[in-house]
């Protein structure tokens, strides 16, 4: 009987859950780490974990379903060759979902959900992240400094010239 | 129409209300920056979680 398995419908009709869970899925397999609403994060568990069993088999049926239900080759490629593989000794339980907090607008509450083993790479993402951003700041900061450079060398000049006149 | 028999007064108005209120969320202490913070949460003060699991928070340029 397939009591006490409904499991979660997202306001939404069958086939737009199931895009979102397959988009969801996908990007997260992509990613090792997506930000989403506490249910979204728990409705795409078992597709994920039932994916990577699939990563697992590893045999071209495997490869042929997995290719079925997410939505891009890199995606089959990543699971086979990266993400099954390192996950070869667990028995299940390869997610990790964390709360973070409560969105503004709807209050709706925030969690990631990451695969287990991935947090090396996060934080070598996360560093990249920071260096780009790092990057981008010093840039600002140098066309501003330009900005005012001339604009500063414009304002002495006049000053300059206001005082040769006073004299 | 049905109405009211008796005057109600200010104390049963009262008394009725004497269990309304809210209730403080619970709280657990961050064991990293001691704040208190929601449980079974990410602080949201420090990012972390588990000892880990920092999330990106914008640092507060001085």
């Amino acid at each position: 009987m397939r009591h006490l398995k409904a499991g979660w419908k997202l306001g939404r009709n069958t086939s737009h859950r199931r895009a979102l869970l397959r988009n969801l899925v996908t990007s997260l397999i992509l990613e090792e780490r997506i930000e989403t609403t506490v249910v979204k994060a728990k409705a795409i568990r078992p597709e994920v974990e039932k994916m990577i069993t699939l990563g697992k088999r590893g045999d071209v049926n495997a490869r042929r379903l997995a290719a079925g239900y997410l939505t891009s080759r890199d995606a089959v490629t990543r699971l086979f060759d990266t993400v099954a593989p390192r996950l070869g000794d667990r028995q299940g339980g390869y997610l990790r979902i964390v709360r973070t907090g409560f969105r503004k607008g709807d209050g709706g509450e925030k969690a990631f959900i990451e695969l287990v083993g991935a947090e090396q790479i996060i934080d070598e993402k996360r560093q990249k992240r920071a260096e780009a951003r790092a990057k981008r700041a010093e840039e600002a900061r140098k066309a501003m400094e330009e900005a005012q450079a001339q604009a500063g060398a414009s304002d002495t000049g006049a000053a300059g010239d206001a005082g040769e006149t006073k004299e | 129409m049905a109405n009211p028999k008796r005057r109600h007064s200010q104390r049963r108005t009262s008394t009725r209300r004497a269990h309304d209120h809210l209730t403080r969320a619970t709280t657990s202490e961050c064991p990293n920056c001691h704040e208190a913070k929601l449980p079974h949460r990410a602080c949201p003060k420090c990012g972390y979680y588990k000892g880990r699991e920092v999330l990106e928070l914008k640092e507060k340029a001085s």
